[in-house]
């Protein structure tokens, strides 16, 4: 689905040059759920700019699916492509009405009206937001305005969906809202999902995760995998569930637990069979 | 107090007023607006009155809703007021200090309170009954034909429909920003006015820094939507006149005819 | 006694169509030197209670006493009431406007009338709590530092006012781990060495458990549940039916206990509930 070859990415403005992303190989595939972690600067937004052709590398290539984003004439087709949800939810709200948010998209792909019409009513039923329908956005919560942004996203009939940290600014309602219906997406309708986050019970829900640091992949795997490596993570500054953190001290204390344990239902099983 | 301005908002609601199309709203209110410079007596307010009247009352927007925008022009309304009162020549019928008050002048302020009045009211009615998109694709279709002269119809449609829908998180952010800013010590209401508009630095970078990282963010998010201006551009909704309309013709024409009626008659 | 607060009771909009009661009849008792957490979802009324402790908005009813100093009644100067009680808003980099970080810094101090040597102390202190470097970052402009550095800054331009009361709405928002631990540290050192009142507001149960003493759970503009952290935390069910939680690691504990494993359920801390397992498992492997 979306191609990384021996990609960098160089920031360059008359006083200063600086390396956001220095060699990174990444192939996702159709319909899986990657999360990319990694602390603020680290190159993850710039690698999530540049799937969606908002930025160019200046080395190596993007292929979304086949396309090559350097190409200037398929720039629109990956942008349908591959859609993206940013981190404010107000500054991606481009209508005052719900509805209107939700097809600027396929306005701006200039489908036919009752097309609009029926992507609009499908991408807000797919969120949950049907009944606001004709609400102005600046009386939406955080997570009814991510998800809005969401559907405004689905109405261009994506086949990924990039979110650069689209729960960061939110409350833990809002998060679980909106991580229910990236989870939902990915898991009925088969969009792939490339999730840029902080919170590690989002990304313990991927299917792979990729850690970034100084624009390179430190490490890769499923969340079992990665979390394996907690001093790795913490040495970086990231999270490790409290959970996975307790079966690791608990390792170090010599007692004999597992090291993929990522939630509380697997260290409950985990301990019950020890006690 | 940034609550009460309702200038430029939308009401919604169900009524036939609602329904008109956009476009013919917007001639109206030119009309409406050409209408109020035509009249030059009190009495020619009478079908201006009933007009206004009826269009609050078959739209449904509360009256207080309409009073309430009224406020925050308070002061120039006043100011109106005063100048008209204190520098129209004629019959003084009573004075203090170096001011006359004249007949005339009274008369004065009082029309053109009233014009000013009913300026504000007509024109807030148009947006209060028409959803800020519907009243930009009106603005955007019937500056079309001006396009040919090199217009950017499309390009300031969507400059207004994108100011309407960040002013209440302008204004929301607005607030933030002064309260973070007293918190601090800062004090925005006191002193003479040179001494507030320093005062008002605190407030305003931190705003407008906002508002191009915003617009920045934005723009970002309109091009990964796909977004390259009017070209080739369609709409979810798009106007059409209906028989809506055709009543809504003859209503003002009776509005204008009756206009004319008083100013040959009475 | 640090703040108390009477009958306090707000509306919203009062004699309009939107009315609305935003905090209802709230009586609280902070006493001085404590570390309180403050949580409650979006619009549970946390945030119009902090503005009150701080003179922005005034009380419908009801009184609030800061140090003996009842900052409610009419005659009160407000910059009275801002040497006392330091409010840290949410993002408050946004807040930022000065040229340089030392200028920024010093708003707070130059308007409540100090000499240049206290504010250029205050600001000096101020950027030391923070860990800002005096002399790499006092000429810098506060929009050349980093997201972190540039929080760190905006908390200092209020920590430089010396209040005896500081309030902090979400200070680790958006922020990534790393820059989330090194703000929370830098307020538990303060109020460890100075002593003075943290009321700290987050959506974080993790870094509640970690740093307050107390907690004030807020919902529908009341207090809903106040007391010792392991007190409040024992409420799981109605923290969640309110859109709160516990942190994972109590989740832990709870499903141990469940399970007819014996943890004190009065034990909160990471490394305790740690000592616990240990106790448990240890038996057998140790």
């Amino acid at each position: 689905m979306i191609d990384i070859k021996s990609v960098g990415y160089t920031y360059e403005t008359t006083e200063y040059k600086s390396k956001a992303i220095d060699m990174i190989d990444l192939n996702i595939k159709k319909g899986e759920f990657v999360a990319i972690i990694g602390h603020n600067g680290s190159g993850k937004s710039t690698l999530a700019k540049l799937i969606n052709g908002i930025l160019l590398p200046t080395h190596g290539t993007i292929l979304v699916a086949g396309l090559d984003t350097k190409d200037s004439e398929l720039i629109w087709e990956i942008r349908k492509t591959a859609g993206m949800v940013f981190q404010n939810p107000d500054n991606q709200i481009v209508a005052t009405v719900v509805e209107e948010d939700v097809a600027f998209g396929p306005e701006n792909l200039g489908l036919p009206q009752e097309t609009i019409r029926t992507r609009v009513d499908e991408s807000l039923k797919q969120v949950g937001m049907t009944e606001y329908m004709k609400k102005p956005p600046h009386l939406l919560s955080g997570g009814q305005k991510q998800r809005v942004a969401i559907a405004g996203i689905l109405a261009m009939k994506p086949e990924c969906i990039v979110l650069d940290e689209p729960t960061a600014m939110l409350d833990p309602v809002g998060r679980n809202e909106v991580m229910e219906t990236i989870e939902r997406l990915n898991k009925e309708e088969g969009i792939t999902i490339v999730h840029i986050t902080h919170f590690m019970e989002e990304v313990i829900k991927a299917d792979r995760v990729v850690v970034i640091e100084n624009g390179r992949i430190i490490i890769q795997g499923t969340p079992k995998e990665v979390f394996k490596e907690v001093d790795k993570l913490q040495d970086m500054g990231l999270d490790v569930p409290q959970v996975t953190l307790m079966a690791h001290s608990l390792r170090k204390e010599g007692i004999d637990v597992s090291d993929e344990i990522l939630t509380v239902e697997e260290m409950v099983e985990e301990l019950c069979r020890l006690v | 107090m940034l609550r009460d301005i309702t200038i430029g908002q939308y009401y919604p609601a169900d009524s036939f007023i609602h329904h008109l199309d956009a476009r013919f709203k917007i001639i109206v209110s030119f009309l409406f607006i050409i209408s109020l410079f035509m009249i030059n007596d009190f009495y020619q307010y009478i079908p201006v009155v009933i007009f206004v009247m009826l269009i609050v009352k078959i739209s449904k927007v509360p009256f207080k809703y309409i009073l309430k925008g009224l406020k925050p022009i308070m002061l120039i309304l006043i100011f109106a007021f005063g100048i008209n009162i204190f520098l129209t020549e004629g019959e003084v019928i009573f004075s203090f200090w170096i001011l006359d008050i004249t007949k005339e002048g009274l008369y004065q302020a009082f029309f053109m309170m009233m014009r000013l009045i009913f300026l504000i009211t007509g024109t807030s009615l148009l947006t209060l009954t028409t959803s800020p998109i519907m009243l930009t694709d009106g603005l955007e279709n019937l500056l079309n034909p001006f396009k040919k002269i090199g217009l950017p119809a499309h390009e300031l449609a969507m400059m207004m429909t994108i100011a309407l829908r960040f002013i209440p998180t302008l204004l929301k952010e607005t607030d933030k920003i002064m309260k973070a800013q007293m918190a601090r010590g800062a004090d925005f209401e006191s002193g003479n006015i040179f001494k507030r508009a320093k005062s008002l630095i605190p407030l305003l970078v931190p705003l407008f820094i906002s508002a191009f990282r915003r617009a920045d963010e934005l723009a970002m998010a309109m091009e990964a939507r796909c977004y390259r201006g009017g070209e080739n551009r369609t709409r979810l909704k798009t106007l059409r006149y209906t028989k809506k309309d055709i009543i809504g013709l003859i209503f003002i024409g009776l509005y204008i005819a009756s206009i004319i009626g008083v100013k040959i008659y009475l | 006694m640090s703040i108390s607060i009477k009958n306090l009771t707000y509306i919203y909009d009062q004699g309009s169509p939107f009315e609305t009661m935003a905090l209802e009849d709230v009586n609280l008792e902070i006493e001085k030197g404590e570390f309180v957490g403050l949580i409650g979802h979006t619009g549970s009324g946390k945030s119009t209670l902090i503005q009150h402790m701080n003179g922005l908005i005034k009380p419908t009813m009801g009184q609030i006493i800061v140090n003996g100093f009842n900052i409610t009644e009419d005659k009160v100067k407000l910059s009275e009431i801002r040497k006392k009680v330091g409010l840290v808003f949410q993002y408050p980099e946004y807040q930022l406007f000065e040229e340089t970080v030392y200028k920024d810094i010093a708003f707070g101090p130059t308007n409540l009338g100090l000499d240049k040597e206290e504010i250029d102390i205050r600001v000096r202190n101020a950027m030391d709590i923070v860990s800002l470097d005096f002399e790499e970052y006092k000429e810098k402009s506060p929009f050349e530092l980093s997201g972190g550095q540039k929080r760190r800054a905006a908390i200092a331009g209020v920590l430089a006012m010396e209040p005896e009361v500081l309030i902090l709405d979400e200070p680790t928002a958006g922020l990534d781990p790393r820059g989330r631990d090194e703000i929370l540290s830098q307020i538990k050192r303060l109020h460890d060495e100075k002593k003075i009142t943290v009321i700290l507001v987050s959506h974080s149960m993790e870094d509640i458990a970690k740093l307050v003493d107390r907690i004030i759970v807020m919902h529908n503009g009341k207090i809903e549940l106040t007391g010792p952290k392991e007190e409040v935390f024992k409420h799981s069910k109605r923290l969640e039916e309110i859109g709160l939680g516990l942190p994972q690691i109590l989740y832990l504990v709870n499903a141990l206990r469940a399970k007819g494993i014996p943890i004190d359920e009065n034990v909160i801390a990471f490394d305790a509930i740690k000592s616990e397992i240990l106790k448990l498992v240890g038996g057998k492997h140790a």
